[in-house]
């Protein structure tokens, strides 16, 4: 019983590890190969679950509502790009930091403004709507395993971009070293541009595909940008493969934690102060981890940079 | 250390010509602003420029790590609440004296900051940045799962620090001019800090750590004392923040505080500590006039944010006059 219990944890981690991992990897490469901290990255990420909300309710298909909102957050990314961050390339961090935090307070108002403060729900489509036995008498929803697949799908997937082709090789170029790659002639400009549509897509895929299972609200982003700073932190910046690790482990090691650390700490404290230490323990878990890992290795797992 | 004749004896005149008269003249009116007061709605007023002083206190001890020492901390409302708290939870249990309230923050507060400026100060640029706002996030969280004090929703206080046993805080024009005193104090003790043989040094540190280490300085040291005060006078505002609004909630910590902060500063001019209370004031006074003007305020406040980072350089306090 407490096996199957523990199963379904792993599985629920693996799914928000992936889900981390599709916001993560935008912002991996947006920092890595143009050198620049996007804040605004989790409101992509909101926008995209806000986006499939509305076009899921104006087609009345789920699917429908994806497809439209894929490119539609792609289109709002660039749009982004273009009017804002661009501009923003060449400054300090610190005014990366202040501009891209000025973006989320305009767009968590903004979607405040347009949707309401409600938050909103999006049904899970009918075809994907069960759930199947994993083990006996234990059941787990296809809909989070069909996240699980298309995260995997996906990772896959840019792996092979970044790892097996031209442009994966000029990312990945880009990363180490940008300043060598525009003298050697490749556009770098264009290059940015595309790995940031290409990361506030992924962002706003992540945020389409979780909206029929949490609740789509102003704000959303901003807890899961923190995660994906310490993904891509421990992973490494830059590094695909050190975002995937990272965020599966973060994705685990969290979702683990909050159901774990009550349980273990009863073996040693009392339960009322067992369960209540392990509330307060649980969501430290992570940034402990950051904490642990940073002190060994200051510049992450898997450092792209030199 | 090393002898470093050329460090001792940096004279700095024109940050003294420039920094003297403006923070005057913005003391004198922080003093005059009960007096004034007490011709308008007087309790809205004071409790409006309390928040204002204790937002710039916080400002410039950041100013102090951002603007002298390049350390650019996005966790640093960690600290408001750290003090925040140190109030609520010793009050909750009966101990209502604000020297224990403060000396409790100080101790909380230098310990946080000894811990994670450690280990933080490990790493540098981007990921200095994000380990900050882990380390703030991580004591967010640690706040709201405080379910014995509030969690998530807070804790109203039941009064005031008590001063030497006397309730003298619960006057509005009292605390007011505790806390102007407090700013004026940490105002001096800041210059005094970064014209100080230290100061130089953590300037130099941030405009070159390498060539520091050369001349012999350990750069990790300096930026770690630098920490180490910043979060104490933070929890010293997060202390005066509580007994001002005499509730506290997780919310004190959250890191769009600590962005708010970081805005204050680069508003007011970084480097310069009077710009940080001066980029403190415009950016309370801002807010609640546009909140006071529609509910989406926030929606005008984001696109001013990004255009004073696109096209203000040097903040307000850099209007005012600018080394040539």
């Amino acid at each position: 019983m407490t096996l199957t219990l523990a199963l379904v944890q792993i599985l629920n981690g693996l799914q928000f590890g992936l889900i981390l991992f599709l916001i993560a990897a935008g912002l991996t490469l947006v920092f890595g190969v143009m050198d620049f901290i996007n804040l605004a990255h989790g409101v992509q990420y909101m926008v995209g679950a806000y986006l499939a909300a509305a076009f899921s309710a104006m087609t009345g298909n789920f699917l429908a509502g994806l497809a439209l909102a894929l490119p539609a957050a792609l289109a709002f990314g660039l749009l982004l790009e273009i009017l804002i961050f661009r501009h923003l390339y060449d400054r300090s961090h610190l005014d990366q930091v202040l501009a891209t935090f000025g973006v989320i307070i305009f767009l968590n108002q903004a979607v405040k403004f347009i949707w309401g403060a409600a938050p909103l729900s999006v049904p899970i489509p009918d075809a994907l709507s069960g759930a199947i036995e994993i083990s006996d008498g234990m059941l787990y929803p296809v809909y989070r395993l069909v996240i699980i697949g298309v995260g995997l799908a996906v990772g896959f997937a840019l792996y092979r971009i970044v790892n097996h082709t031209r442009l994966g090789m000029l990312v990945r170029a880009g990363a180490s070293n940008a300043r060598m790659v525009s003298a050697l002639g490749v556009d770098i400009r264009f290059l940015f541009t595309i790995v940031f549509g290409v990361g506030a897509m992924l962002a706003g895929f992540a945020g389409a595909m979780v909206a029929p299972i949490l609740s789509v609200e102003p704000g959303m982003g901003d807890n899961v940008l923190i995660l994906a700073f310490v993904v891509i932190v421990i992973g490494g910046i830059g590094s695909i493969r050190g975002a995937f690790v990272a965020a599966l482990l973060i994705g685990v090691v969290d979702t683990l934690g909050r159901f774990g650390a009550p349980t273990l700490l009863r073996a040693v404290l009392e339960p009322a102060a067992a369960s209540q230490t392990g509330r307060a323990l649980a969501p430290m878990l992570i940034y402990i981890l950051m904490a642990a890992v940073l002190f060994f290795r200051p510049t992450g797992l898997f450092p792209a940079k030199r | 250390m090393s002898d470093s004749p050329d460090i001792d004896a940096a004279p700095a005149p024109t940050a003294i010509n420039r920094g003297f008269w403006l923070p005057l003249v913005l003391f004198a009116l922080f003093a005059l602003v009960p007096i004034v007061a007490a011709f308008g709605p007087k309790t809205f007023i004071l409790a409006l420029v309390t928040r204002i002083m204790i937002l710039g206190l916080a400002a410039m001890s950041l100013d102090l790590l951002i603007g002298y020492g390049a350390m650019i901390s996005f966790g640093h409302a960690a600290y408001v609440g750290i003090g925040a708290y140190s109030v609520a939870i010793l009050s909750s249990h009966g101990i209502n004296d604000a020297f224990i309230h403060l000396g409790a923050a100080i101790i909380a507060c230098s310990l946080f900051a000894l811990f994670t400026g450690a280990i933080s100060l490990r790493t540098t640029g981007v990921y200095f940045i994000m380990i900050t706002l882990a380390f703030g996030q991580m004591l967010f969280f640690l706040a709201t799962s405080l379910a014995a004090y509030g969690g998530d929703d807070g804790l109203t206080l039941a009064s005031r620090s008590l001063v030497f046993g006397s309730k003298m805080l619960k006057n509005d024009v009292v605390l007011y001019y505790v806390v102007f005193a407090v700013m004026a104090a940490v105002y001096l003790l800041l210059r005094a800090v970064v014209a100080s043989r230290f100061g130089r040094v953590l300037r130099g540190v941030s405009e070159n750590p390498v060539r520091m280490q050369a001349i012999g300085f350990a750069p990790a040291r300096y930026q770690l004392v630098a920490y180490v005060i910043a979060g104490v006078i933070a929890g010293v505002a997060g202390c005066l923040l509580a007994n001002q609004a005499e509730f506290v909630s997780p919310a004190y910590a959250t890191w769009q505080r600590s962005g708010d902060l970081i805005f204050a500063i680069v508003l007011g001019g970084l480097g310069t500590l009077h710009g940080a209370i001066i980029g403190a004031a415009v950016f309370s006074l801002t807010a609640e006039l546009l909140s006071g003007f529609t509910e989406h305020w926030a929606m005008i406040f984001g696109p001013v944010l990004i255009l004073v980072v696109l096209f203000a350089r040097g903040g307000v306090a850099g209007l005012f006059g600018r080394p040539s």
